[in-house]
């Protein structure tokens, strides 16, 4: 599949695309200030596990899709491991280097890093980033 | 159309129906600007030598063409700002917290702009206010039975755009501020929209405080207008004290102001903006209002009519008189649209367009917003309607 085609996937059906309303999990939101993107981002941890990560919200296809991909990768993950791969995301949309294996299919923002599409790239990280961080 | 060659911007292989977010400046203003740099580039309220007496000229040069494009009384009421943002809170600060009292309503709707909005709910939670929201009917415009219907007696101050920014409906101001005044109410009317694309006179609308932004309106971005009735504006206290519209401090009980416009103008001003804006208030002139209202009224409905014939386009506001068109197409969301328009180099706008509250009324969170000015044409629409007209290849294209 192209770049396009696994966005369009991720996009038209979304993974992991619930509302949590349980206590067992943390959320929180993200948006962009300049449109509407406007994505929950829900993570259970325990033991400093990701044990379940899911997003709800509406946005555009690359803001959907990234959350869709990343929840997909992030899944499983032990909280110091997602930090890692988010560093990793985020280091490949701001031109440093990174390591592509561990971004799977992520990977397909690549080309997104030095247009407006950025931001939405990197909604969904940001929000997942944040509760990691305060998990750690 | 011979006004194309006047604008720089339009020779950038674009198609820009971004009109509402700012217009495009004509090479007339840019140069006036230029001119001020090269030329005379001394402060104003100085006039010791030439090219500073020069300045104070072309300063006031610029607020009379105002005074005269929107019909103001006099010299006083027309107040430069940094545009209608720094207008509004302006009033809202200076003129209104120092006499509503708790329980006084304010009416809006859920249209305006968020610059018409967070001053009056700053209001509102410092003193005890009320907002109130004028219903919008279905086509999601004011009527004046709604706006009969939510005037209390503890109504203070009505504050509506002109034009609304997202719906791109012309509020019936003169009614309104006729049946305010009735009342003892306010009127603040957010002209941002407005003074660009339809003739505005104060004296005949007879509103109470006025506000536009020189950057949509072919002037430079920076600068804007708050008029006011000068009755009122006597009683605006100044936001910002300082050089420029002080008579003498000798001592913090003695301090004396200017009178107006200059007591509103703490220091230097943007004076390159100000006189760029009476040369785009000139060329504004020069081709007519009518005229402008005219052509982008015809430039609506051409586009309207076309849009209306493809069946996964939903068109948000089929009825407005104006340049503004929203829209969606059916099951993409806007920014994508707005993504692929980009591709082929159209500016659209795409989201809430700052209206944040206006959701609540049209149950759409966000749309695709095309503003029209004069100086765009039917090719251009054309070639617009063409692009969104094969919802595949939207979607094939929009990443
Ligand atoms: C209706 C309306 N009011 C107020 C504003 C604010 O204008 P400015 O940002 O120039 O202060 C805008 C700008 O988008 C507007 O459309």
């Amino acid at each position: 599949m192209d770049k396009r085609e696994i966005i369009l996937q991720h996009y038209s059906k979304p993974q992991n695309k619930k509302r949590m309303e349980s206590e067992e999990y943390t959320k929180e939101n993200t948006r962009n200030s300049s449109c509407i993107d406007n994505l929950d981002i829900y993570i259970k941890i325990k033991d400093s596990y990701i044990e379940d990560i899911t997003f709800d919200g509406e946005a555009c296809a690359i803001s959907i899709s990234s959350a869709s991909i990343m929840t997909k990768n992030l899944n499983k993950k032990s909280v110091r491991e997602g930090l890692e791969y988010i560093k990793n995301f985020e280091n490949m949309l701001n031109e440093k280097e990174y390591e592509q294996n561990i971004l799977k299919e992520a990977i397909v923002y690549e080309n997104t890093k030095n247009t407006s599409r950025k931001t939405c790239a990197w909604l969904p990280y940001d929000a997942a980033k944040k509760i990691l961080e305060k998990n750690i | 159309m011979v006004f194309r060659e006047d604008f720089p911007m339009l020779n950038k292989d674009i198609i820009y129906f971004d009109n509402s977010a700012t217009s495009l400046k004509p090479k007339k203003v840019i140069d006036k600007m230029v001119d001020y740099y090269e030329n005379y580039g001394a402060n104003a309220h100085r006039g010791d030598y030439d090219i500073s007496y020069k300045v104070d000229i072309e300063y006031e040069n610029a607020r009379d063409e105002i005074v005269e494009f929107i019909n103001a009384k006099s010299k006083e009421e027309v107040i430069f700002t940094s545009g209608a943002t720094e207008s509004l809170n302006m009033i809202a600060q200076g003129f209104f917290a120092n006499i509503v009292e708790a329980g006084d309503e304010i009416l809006i709707t859920t249209s305006e702009h968020a610059s018409n909005v967070l001053p009056w709910f700053r209001l509102a939670n410092d003193y005890g206010c009320v907002i109130n929201f004028i219903p919008l009917d279905e086509n999601l415009h004011v009527t004046m039975e709604n706006v009969k219907k939510s005037i209390t007696p503890k109504t203070k101050i009505i504050a509506l755009a002109q034009i609304t920014n997202v719906v791109g409906d012309v509020r019936p101001i003169k009614e309104i501020a006729k049946l305010a005044h009735e009342n003892n109410i306010f009127l603040v009317v957010d002209g941002a929209q407005s003074a660009a694309h339809m003739k505005v006179d104060m004296q005949d609308l007879d509103v109470d405080f006025f506000v536009f932004s020189a950057h949509k309106m072919l002037g430079p971005t920076g600068v804007g207008v708050l008029y006011g009735k000068k009755e009122l504006l006597e009683n605006l206290e100044p936001i910002n004290l300082g050089g420029g519209m002080n008579e003498s401090f000798d001592n913090p009980k003695e301090i004396y102001l200017k009178d107006l416009p200059t007591r509103l103008e703490a220091g230097t001003p943007n004076i390159a903006g100000v006189i760029g804006f009476g040369e785009a208030i000139k060329y504004l002139k020069n081709v007519g209002m009518e005229q402008i209202s005219e052509r982008e009224r015809h430039l609506r409905e051409y586009l309207v009519e076309k849009l209306v014939r493809i069946p996964h386009i939903d068109i948000i506001n089929l009825e407005a008189d104006s340049g503004i068109v929203t829209f969606n197409v059916d099951g993409i969301f806007s920014q994508d649209v707005a993504y692929y328009l980009n591709k082929y180099n159209v500016c659209v706008r795409a989201g809430n367009h700052c209206a944040k509250i206006l959701k609540n009324s049209t149950g759409v969170t966000n749309s695709i917003r095309v503003s029209l000015s004069f100086y765009n044409t039917e090719s251009e629409i054309d070639e617009f309607v063409e692009l969104l007209k094969n919802k595949e290849k939207i979607m094939e294209e929009m990443i």
